[in-house]
């Protein structure tokens, strides 16, 4: 071969641009290139003239101007008077409310759909294909509405869980009640369940902008401590059982060291929970999980879940069938077969089409708006679109910030991605 | 994936592109032998279709008097639905040539926006329509309920000066269209509906237990409704403006669609003459022919017949004229005279 790999000797000449293949790829390149650049020109210029022909600017500047309008839900402290920027971030906190529980629970449900569609038992393997083949098969809006409608029409107002003095003179029951000791309403407003609260509160520490809650920290810090602690208790278990074969009695211990020191935080801190209770015209008190949440979570995590089972399923199968055997030949029952030898083999095959079902499960959040649910796209690209008439600064914006989330989760998803790769070494 | 790409730029130009020509909407009009007017998506009584799937409306007969002004043609209609939300990209993007959709004449409207309100159809206010047995009777008891409001509209900002200004507190519920809202509050997922009080009376309307409904009497804005174009065809506009102020003039003079034939023949009446196209050029004027206005009073009758027919207290909407009655009997309708 090593007649035709050597470039001819002689200098380049302008007509090799053309004639000679190893530059013509470079030249056609080039040219598209070009007249790309030139394209995306011309829709910048023809944007602009035709905004000026309207006689529209394009600037951010309504931004920082009052937004005006109230959001239901609103993660980022948010009043009407605060700018369109903040409606924005209380958009973007709605959407990412949706979007990372939901990624979180659709990949439970379908690893655990995923692997019930290969049982064998029949029933179960059945039942997880019907489920699977309705999710897919339906569009998604369907299954919001569906979901939602029902928990809407089928709760009582808060008005019907009033006990007035009459009612008890009559012995007369209220049409709806209370749920688990009167701590829980379900209400055609939504889900009003208990508030854990706080009486000697840490504080919250300031960083740049975003608050940091001290007491939640703590907690995260003494919990994650005591499983620290658990886990050199049983190390040293581990050790005395390997050099002397007694294993001692530690269970105690363990208990002693995951509850006491949170049961003192919550002591220390004063934590006790507030109970939703009924006032004029709502349940006040407590947190409220709007339907319109509610209903586009769940349909969102069955939908991608389906997916995703197929994604895990397909996984589990490219799997040869020789490590099951093998597996089973060292001993190992079939749970733990799949657990330790199927799973993580398979994961390589899954985490990269998962990324993508995330991704599609964080753009898809912005269906909420049927369901009167403000996420981003119902607040920057709805409310304030309309309120200020920014539609191209706003559009742009929107599109923006679903590339950096989509960006996000995937670079997070590839690191992980690439740890648990083939180590080739 | 590449022509995917492709494909939508070449989409996304075409739409950037075809936006350029703001000067020429009665042209296009003419050229294209129809109307596209920006309607509800259906608020009985203003604009929605009726069983056999024809506009019918309020704001509908403005369009279809239009129609029969610039082409001679009622029924050269195309009725495009648009919600609160999607009205004004509508309008902006050229999809629509006017917009008649309770639309509330706004500073930022007119001038940000970049439209023009040509004129005030129905002058309204927003009010609050409340469930009888919630036992509520004016709108300063609401606080701490749960409202129900449609997104992009005017009535989502009054809402939230009104509750702060009276120092109240509530939960809105942003829903996209009437409807929903309608459904929403039905459903009692909020304690109240809040919208131009005209409207509410038209969802109430529709409801199959209206009697048990109220309309809480505070009106706590103004909402002054008229059709909309956009800003830079001042022809476009003066012709939509002229058009309903006809219809007004009208009513002032005892020209119905029933009597119209008959006064133009016998009519002495200079101001007559002059409306009806007997004498001047007004028509001509505006790039119409001289019985614009004539054709417009036949499509649907004058400004008076259009209520009462639509919404006007024989209808189940049994809106009284209220504002709307003529400036001779006491209201704000009042056209300018035709000279
Ligand atoms: N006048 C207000 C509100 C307009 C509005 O959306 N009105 C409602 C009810 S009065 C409506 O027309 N809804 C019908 C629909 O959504 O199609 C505005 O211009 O912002």
């Amino acid at each position: 071969m090593a007649y035709a790999s050597d470039a001819p000797k002689d200098g380049f000449r302008p007509s090799m641009l053309i004639y000679d293949t190893r530059y013509r790829g470079y030249t056609i390149q080039f040219i598209v290139l070009l007249l790309f650049a030139l394209f995306v020109a011309w829709l910048l210029n023809n944007t602009l003239e035709n905004l000026a022909a309207k006689g529209r600017t394009f600037n951010f500047g309504f931004l920082w101007s009052r937004a005006g309008y109230d959001i239901e839900q609103t993660l980022v402290p948010y009043t009407n008077d605060n700018s369109h920027f903040r409606a924005w971030m209380v958009g973007l906190a709605n959407t990412l409310a949706v979007a990372i529980p939901g990624c979180i629970l659709a990949t439970i449900v379908g690893v655990i759909v995923g692997v019930l569609r290969l049982s064998k038992n029949w029933l179960i393997a059945r039942l997880m294909t019907v489920y699977v083949e309705i999710f897919r098969n339906i569009p998604l809006l369907l299954w919001i509405l569906m979901i939602f409608v029902p928990m809407r029409e089928l709760t009582y107002e808060p008005r019907d869980f009033r006990v007035t003095d009459e009612m008890i003179a009559a012995g007369q029951e209220p049409a709806a009640s209370m749920w688990f000791n009167d701590s829980v309403a379900i209400s055609t407003r939504g889900i009003n369940a208990p508030l854990p609260l706080f009486d000697r509160p840490l504080g919250s520490l300031n960083l740049g902008g975003v608050s940091v809650n001290l007491t939640f920290l703590a907690a995260l810090v003494i919990v994650l401590g005591s499983v620290w602690v658990n886990r050199q208790i049983r190390a040293r278990a581990q050790r005395v059982q390997e050099s002397t074969g007694v294993r001692p009695t530690t269970w105690w211990q363990s208990v002693l060291v995951l509850t006491l020191p949170f049961i003192a935080f919550l002591l220390a801190t004063g934590f006790h929970l507030e109970y939703p209770t009924l006032t004029r015209f709502n349940f006040s008190g407590g947190i409220l999980l709007q339907h319109s949440y509610t209903a586009l979570l769940i349909a969102l995590v069955l939908y991608t879940g389906a997916f995703i089972a197929e994604i895990v399923r397909g996984g589990i199968l490219a799997i040869s069938r020789g490590q099951t055997e093998a597996s089973y030949a060292l001993g190992l029952r079939p749970g733990r077969t799949m657990s330790l030898v199927i799973l993580p083999q398979a994961l390589r095959v899954i985490i990269p089409p998962l990324i993508s079902q995330f991704l599609n499960l964080t753009k898809n959040t912005s269906l909420g708006i049927a369901v009167s649910y403000l996420d981003l796209r119902g607040t920057l690209g709805g409310i304030t679109l309309n309120q200020t008439g920014r539609e191209l600064e706003c559009m742009l914006l929107m599109m923006l910030n679903y590339l950096i989330l989509s960006l996000m989760i995937s670079s997070v998803a590839n690191i992980y991605n690439r740890s648990i790769q083939l180590k080739e070494r | 994936m590449k022509t995917s790409v492709f494909l939508g730029t070449i989409a996304a130009s075409a739409l950037l592109a075809g936006a350029a020509s703001a000067q020429a909407t009665l042209e296009a009009v003419k050229a294209r032998g129809e109307l596209i007017c920006g309607s509800n998506t259906g608020l009985t009584g203003f604009g929605a279709p009726d069983a056999n799937g024809e506009w019918k409306g309020f704001d509908v007969s403005l369009c279809r008097a239009l129609a029969a002004a610039v082409l001679g043609d009622a029924t050269k209609v195309q009725f495009v639905p648009t919600t609160g939300e999607t009205r004004f990209t509508s309008l902006a993007s050229g999809e629509v040539d006017v917009l008649i959709r309770n639309s509330t004449w706004t500073f930022t409207r007119d001038t940000e926006l970049a439209f023009d309100f040509v004129s005030v159809n129905y002058y309204d206010g927003q009010g609050f329509m409340v469930k009888k047995d919630l036992g509520v009777s004016s709108a300063k008891e609401l606080d701490g309920a749960t409202v129900c409001i449609q997104t992009g509209t005017t009535t989502e900002l009054n809402l939230a000066d009104f509750f702060k200004a009276n120092n109240m507190s509530y939960t809105p519920v942003n829903v996209a269209d009437d409807s929903e809202a309608a459904a929403q509050y039905l459903a009692g997922a909020c304690d109240t509906y809040t919208t131009d009080a005209s409207g509410l009376a038209a969802s109430r309307a529709t409801m199959a237990d209206a009697a048990n409904h109220i309309i809480l009497p505070e009106i706590i804005s103004k909402e002054p409704l008229g059709p909309v174009v956009r800003h830079g065809d001042n022809n476009w506009g003066d012709i939509v403006r002229w058009t309903q102020y006809a219809l007004v003039m009208a009513e002032e003079l005892g020209i119905t669609a029933a009597n119209v034939e008959e006064v133009a023949a016998s009519t002495t009446n200079p101001e007559v003459r002059r409306l009806l196209g007997l004498e001047g050029d007004m028509g001509v004027k505006i790039g119409l022919d001289n019985d614009f206005a004539k054709r417009a009073i036949m499509a649907g009758g004058n400004y008076g017949e259009i209520f009462e027919a639509n919404i006007g207290s024989s209808t189940p909407i049994g809106l009284a004229r209220g504002l709307n009655a003529l400036w001779t009997q006491g209201g704000l309708q009042y056209a300018p005279p035709f000279r």
